[in-house]
């Protein structure tokens, strides 16, 4: 030490250790050498955005300068379906994305996603590409790979509940007692749909470790912009992977009707209402593009900074992370 | 009343659950990409230190507790209650054996304590790590055994009993880790 003793230590280093920041070069690359070697176009697309998605789960962070107000994208899903509407063919985009209010063990407000859309491509034939990026990924340490397991949405919450997953809300409230250590006034708030996420919370982080686990068959009320199955309407085609307990990845059958599209943004923005939330400008470029036709094509999105953590055994995001700016 | 929203949990935070005072052990937010944010904390309770694990929405909030540490002198105990003083106020507290618990058995007079106030009124209390005390019953010691091994119980003057080496004698003083309750040396007047 030297000066004077008073000084206040500002801690300027990087929270990622020289390890973690060299394999995320590494894993930027591999990721690119993926796509290249699929035929898959890397794009890049505003990071500014002026509509957002009115999702009422994701909150957006705003901009309001003097010169321009709008949003930090919380994705880059709605300008990546305009290209693809614009005859792009299969694209991916490598890149930050922001979210207000999410920080943890495994959320940062800023943090990288990887996404990418594959026209032609089924369900399956995603998930499969998925299980593969993840496994190229692992094996920038080692000479290993997780074997994937399916299982249906209903199953995942079945093995927490030991029961069939009721439709009582105030059976869902009292499973939120029971099973994630929620005060039953706590709980007496919740909505079904709060009450779900609580539980699917809690059952995909108890999943087992060494395994990548791919949930399917979400509930058609937790679609998001997936499409309907056509041969099941009570539920969505929509899929999330699990490396162990963590969450990874989202991926959707793309909804492709302008009309239903509507339809959902209009019931996202009354749900922000209803539960006291701003209203979100809404994204009508988007709408007019999947008017004029969005080809049928799976997408999915993919934590980055989780995949390291995966890939170079981190317990945390932050050790991942060069810097993280802002903490709880 | 001082409330905490959730996005303020981070460890060692108190709060107020069912009527007591907790803190905060550790805090995860937990949220599926596509879904409702929840606050999942381990937090222990200040009165009985049992650990339990709580759920709450996102942006809901808890009291606050209203909880502080102070170093205190030790005055005295009237059997009911044991006397604290502040170093600067000299005002003082009565801890009653709930506060003081295992403490007791280590407390002498003039010893410098970590009081845990909730309310203005002690909640803990916390020896001295090392707590130097008076022999008052043992075995008579084994002359010229020094080397150690062998142990004996000893009867410190606060009742408390710790196991001393067999050359220590009563009207000695030791030196104790409160923590452990285990015997460090013998202290020379």
């Amino acid at each position: 030490m030297t000066g004077s003793g008073a000084a206040v230590e500002l801690r300027w280093q990087p929270d990622a250790a020289p390890r973690a920041l060299r394999l995320r070069a590494d894993l930027n690359a591999a990721i690119r050498q993926f796509f290249a070697e699929r035929g898959v176009m890397e794009v890049e697309t505003p990071l500014l955005q002026g509509a957002a998605n009115p999702d009422p789960a994701i909150e957006p962070l705003r901009v309001n300068s003097e010169a321009l107000a709008g949003f930090l994208r919380t994705s880059p899903e709605f300008p990546l379906k305009r290209l693809l509407c614009a005859d792009s063919g299969p694209i991916y985009e490598l890149g930050r994305v922001f979210r207000a209010g999410e920080t943890g063990r495994h959320h940062n407000p800023e943090f990288t996603m990887l996404e990418w859309y594959r026209p032609g491509f089924g369900l399956d034939d995603l998930i499969d590409e998925v299980a593969e990026l993840i496994n190229t990924a692992l094996r920038l340490t080692g000479d290993r790979t997780l074997p994937v397991v399916r299982t249906r949405y209903a199953s995942l919450l079945e093995d927490l509940l030991r029961s069939t997953v009721p439709t009582d809300i105030a059976e869902l409230r009292q499973a939120c007692v029971t099973f994630a250590s929620m005060d039953a006034s706590t709980a007496a708030v919740l909505s079904s749909d709060e009450c779900l996420d609580l539980l699917f919370a809690v059952a995909g982080a108890a999943l087992p470790t060494a395994q990548l686990t791919f949930v399917t068959h979400f509930p058609a009320a937790q679609a998001a912009l997936a499409r309907i199955d056509p041969d099941d309407p009570s539920v969505a085609l929509r899929f999330e992977a699990f490396a162990g307990g963590m969450e990874l990845a989202n991926g959707y059958d793309e909804l492709r009707s302008a009309t239903e599209l509507a339809e959902r943004f209009a019931a996202d923005n009354r749900r922000r209402e209803s539960a006291g939330l701003r209203t979100l400008p809404l994204d009508h470029k988007l709408i007019a593009a999947q008017r004029e036709g969005l080809p049928a094509c799976c997408g999915v999105s993919v934590g980055v900074d989780r995949l390291l953590m995966l890939v170079g055994d981190y317990d945390r995001l932050r050790d991942v992370l060069s810097f993280t700016e802002f903490e709880s | 009343m001082a409330t905490y929203s959730t996005q303020e949990f981070k460890s060692g935070l108190k709060i107020i659950l069912d009527g007591d005072p907790y803190t905060i052990v550790e805090n995860e937010f937990v949220k599926p990409g596509k879904g409702q944010a929840f606050s999942r904390v381990r937090v222990r309770n200040l009165k009985t230190g049992r650990t339990v694990e709580k759920t709450f929405k996102s942006g809901d909030s808890v009291e606050a507790a209203d909880i502080f540490e102070q170093t205190m002198q030790y005055l005295y105990t009237d059997g009911e209650f044991w006397h604290f003083m502040h170093p600067e106020t000299f005002e003082q507290h009565a801890a009653d054996a709930a506060a003081v618990g295992e403490a007791a058995k280590w407390l002498k007079e003039e010893d410098d304590c970590l009081i845990m106030l909730w309310n203005g009124a002690p909640l803990t209390v916390e020896p001295p790590n090392f707590s130097e005390l008076k022999i008052t019953e043992t075995d008579p010691g084994v002359r010229g055994d020094t080397s150690g091994g062998g142990t004996k119980p000893a009867t410190l003057e606060t009742g408390a009993v710790v196991k001393v080496p067999l050359f220590v004698n009563e009207g000695e003083i030791v030196k104790v880790d409160t923590r452990s309750g285990e015997y460090v040396s013998r202290v020379k007047d």
